[in-house]
């Protein structure tokens, strides 16, 4: 075997890379073949997918919190680019990582299925022939009886109630049990294929998307109203999408309200009510987190919640710039919010706002904070631009963020001008460029709707695997024999066993099935 | 009893157990120590034997004198032994009863947080332990197990104490119950498969020097022979290992899909608990491995113990993720 390897080593040296190997490339093909499907391969591929995963718990990955990722990058920017062209921002998407797991399934596959091969024909095979010194194995007794008589039937009847599988042979009995022991081993193997399939499966054609929904307002399923969608592969678009939509009614959370986890989340709950179709009656749900709704092969989660305040914005000239909801994003544990109001059509002025929304607001030594997630007393707490007014683009903007290269802050007193409201509060804005209300605040409920269409196959997968694990590892094969002797005039009877792996309790039923037989021939 | 009165019992009685367990982990040093105090005996006879009968010490001349002391030695160990498993069971009873009133007093399963997945998994061990102490013999564990326990139980009493309470709304849910139950036998199992992959070690290094005539010490004469050390490891990876599977490859997924709309996402924990996983299915087929049985498997599943340890603890204090509990 090492001389082989020589020659190969020597026929594939770097040299010359294009001439075939002195094996022949068939022969190569299956050397390597030969290889990738040997146990040892198997376990370094195994210790390398473990290795392999864990700089994924450690560096900030982009698909898990591209925030961290573009931190990371602004932090380190000598070793930023080098991990991004190493992949190591979206490890498991990774080409090298990729390679590890398919190049492990594929050695699954080469081990495995030679080896059903050779299961199926053993299995029809019969137990075999006694060895010719059955008291050199590792189970053994022996003892005398007067006559042969029934004792081979006996012995048959017992080894059978064992469950051991029994063929008669000439003055003997052959009997295998245990053969669901790689049965079993082939079902996990097997099932953890079924499992990535599964899992391949729900990435090609299932969809994910997220959807803020301020509280009285509804969203109905299509691209279009998501706030961000992310398809599978072979996901063509909104045809693919269920017609359904809802209208959040209600959300109410309750949280920790003393102790050391105050302000600690205790419970979430979002009022819905959804229509399967657009001609379907209106459904009531209650969403909660651990209760997703499920309509026509989505689901609906429930993944966050924050506060929006509901704002007026008059400009100079009285006219209404700006009413409604703005969705501020929580920034803390107490949701501190952060968020903008713009009012782009304010005339003579556009007119745009920055600022907090305090669901607890209590001045500390860095201004106003909030101080539990709840709201105890709210208060917005914010400060305004100006511009001269610009052409339309077009162009999507966040709805998060001002854009303030063409404003102006204003100022009052010489000090840059801010203000704290709460709800039914009004401010005037400086220079006589108009006023703003707090009306009040709602809430809003960040949804999740998506469908993965593999999940089930991939847990059938896993389910199988462990039933399949737990024959291959709690079933354990014997060979046992019993087999009558004429020796030296006396008749013999010889029972024999051996294991398969390691396994205890062997000579205990060896002599187990002498005590039956003797008492069966009543020696 | 009301929920605070409760809470006040299982902060007595959690306490209590450490300090009972820590007695029982120093009956059992002691028994260890028994044993290897013997060994300079054993090689003094040895020499003197030598000096007296010439260029022959084998085992025939030496073997008496050694025997004696060992008895001896072996007779005090078992004593040491015997308090502590009693001790054990003692710590046990009281650890049980501080896990009970702590589900009851925050009237839901004791282990929504760090500190009561701690004490519920190290009571696991226990009860692993205890299970199979009768039947596989497992006394020499004693030592490796009652300070596995009393460490994990002090760490959670000083470091991660948080007052019973209620949960995050991501937590409410019977998958609590199945997942992290599944988790906590399935680390127990870990653990005492951990230890005896460490004695096993030891043990048959001991058993490779003694054929080339080195003295064994007594302490580990008592201990079984390195092969059956390692069929009881097997015993304990083989009964964990697809508990462990579903646990975190089934009954994790679940929850994940419908506490945080996916089933799997590569969270800090998820990851570590596939590469347990991985490092525990590699152990299994180092088994099966021409050049990888013996003591490169027991290596293998020491390595699939410390990532675990590592998923229990260091996740939670050094990565951050979904997996963050109230506090800790």
């Amino acid at each position: 075997m090492s001389e082989v390897k020589d020659r190969i080593a020597a026929a594939s040296g770097p040299e010359e890379p294009g001439t075939p190997p002195a094996l022949g490339l068939v022969g190569w093909l299956r050397w390597m073949w030969r290889q990738l499907t040997s146990m040892k391969t198997a376990l370094v591929l195994l210790f390398l997918l473990a290795l392999g995963a864990v700089p994924g718990s450690l560096i900030p990955q982009t698909p898990i919190d591209p925030i961290k990722v573009s931190d990371f990058l602004a932090a380190h920017p000598k070793l930023g680019p080098l991990y991004d062209k190493l992949g190591l921002f979206d490890v498991y998407k990774s080409a090298w990582f990729s390679a590890i797991y398919l190049l492990l399934f594929i050695s699954l596959i080469g081990c495995v299925v030679p080896r059903l091969s050779v299961y199926l024909k053993g299995l029809r095979a019969r137990p075999p022939k006694p060895p010719r010194n059955l008291n050199r194995l590792p189970g053994y007794e022996r003892f005398e009886i007067p006559e042969a008589g029934d004792v081979l039937e006996v012995a048959t009847r017992e080894l059978r109630k064992r469950r051991f599988r029994v063929q008669a042979y000439d003055g003997a009995v052959g009997a295998e049990r245990g053969y669901l022991r790689e049965a079993g081993n082939l079902l996990f193997h097997f099932s953890l294929i079924l499992a990535l399939v599964g899992v391949a499966w729900g990435s090609l054609f299932g969809y994910r998307g997220t959807v803020l929904v301020v509280v009285g307002n509804g969203f109905s399923n299509s691209v279009a109203q998501y706030d961000d969608f992310t398809p599978g592969r072979a996901f063509s678009g909104d045809d693919d999408l269920p017609p359904f939509s809802l209208t959040v009614k209600d959300f109410q959370a309750k949280f920790q309200e003393d102790g050391p986890q105050k302000g600690a989340a205790r419970e979430f709950k979002a009022q819905l009510t959804y229509q399967e179709t657009p001609d379907a009656p209106e459904k009531p749900y209650l969403l909660e987190v651990n209760h997703p709704l499920r309509v026509d092969g989505s689901d609906v989660f429930l993944l966050g919640h924050g506060y929006a305040p509901r704002v007026t914005v008059r400009d100079g000239q009285g006219n209404v710039a700006f009413s409604g909801p703005a969705p501020f994003l929580p920034q803390d544990a107490n949701f501190s919010s952060f968020g903008v109001i713009k009012a782009p059509d304010a005339r003579p002025a556009t007119l745009g706002f920055e600022g907090f929304f305090l669901p607890t607001a209590v001045i500390g030594q860095q201004g106003p904070v909030s101080m539990f997630p709840d709201d105890l007393n709210p208060a917005l707490v914010m400060t305004g631009y100006y511009g001269r007014p610009q052409p339309e683009t077009g162009k999507p903007e966040s709805v998060y963020q001002l854009d303030k290269t063409k404003l102006t802050q204003f100022t009052q007193n010489g000090d840059k001008w801010r203000f704290q409201l709460a709800p039914g509060q009004s401010v005037p804005l400086p220079d006589k460029a108009g006023s703003l209300t707090f009306d009040g605040y709602s809430r809003w409920v960040k949804l999740q709707i998506s469908d993965t269409p593999g999940k089930n196959l991939a847990l059938g997968g896993i389910l199988l695997a462990i039933l399949g694990l737990m024959g291959s590892l709690f079933v354990h094969p014997r060979r046992t024999w019993v087999r009558v002797r004429d020796e030296d005039g006396r008749t013999v009877v010889e029972v024999a066993g051996l294991d398969r792996g390691l396994e205890r309790g062997l000579g205990d039923e060896i002599g187990a099935i002498v005590k039956s037989l003797k008492k069966q021939e009543q020696v | 009893m009301n929920p605070s009165t409760l809470a006040s019992l299982s902060n007595l009685l959690i306490p209590t157990a450490t300090i009972i367990y820590g007695l029982a982990m120093l009956a059992h040093a002691v028994e260890w120590a028994s044993g290897l105090r013997v060994v300079k005996k054993d090689a003094e006879a040895k020499v003197l034997v030598a000096a007296d009968g010439g260029e022959v010490p084998d085992v025939p001349a030496d073997a008496a004198p050694a025997d004696a002391v060992a008895d001896e030695s072996s007779v005090r160990g078992d004593q040491a032994s015997r308090i502590g498993i009693l001790l054990t069971v003692l710590a046990f009873a009281l650890h049980a009863g501080g896990v009970l009133t702590r589900g009851l007093a925050a009237g839901r399963v004791p282990w929504g947080n760090m500190y009561e997945f701690s004490i519920t998994a190290s009571l696991a061990v226990a009860i692993v332990y205890l299970a199979l102490l009768k039947r596989q013999r497992l006394q020499w564990l004693g030592l490796g197990v009652t300070f596995v326990i009393t460490a994990a139980l002090g760490i959670a009493v000083l470091a991660f104490y948080v007052p019973a309470g209620d949960l995050l709304p991501a937590l409410h849910s019977y998958w609590l119950v199945i997942h992290v139950s599944a988790a906590a036998i399935a680390g127990g199992g870990f653990t005492l498969g951990g230890l005896a992959s460490v004695l096993y070690l030891i043990k048959s290094r001991a058993e490779a020097r003694a054929v080339d005539g080195k003295p064994m010490p007594a302490a580990l004469r008592r201990v079984p022979s390195a092969e059956s050390i390692d069929a009881v490891a097997y015993k304990v990876h083989a009964f964990s290992f697809p508990i462990w599977t579903f646990g975190v490859l089934v009954a994790g997924p679940i929850w994940a899909y419908y506490a945080w709309g996916r089933a799997w996402g590569w969270d800090p924990k998820e990851v570590w608990s596939l590469v347990t996983w991985v490092v525990y299915a590699a152990y299994l087929h180092a088994r099966a491995t021409a050049g990888w049985r013996g003591r490169r498997a027991a290596w293998v599943a020491i390595a699939g113990w410390v990532v675990f340890l590592f998923n229990f603890v260091g996740v939670n204090l050094l990565l951050s993720g979904f997996h963050a509990y109230s506090g800790l």
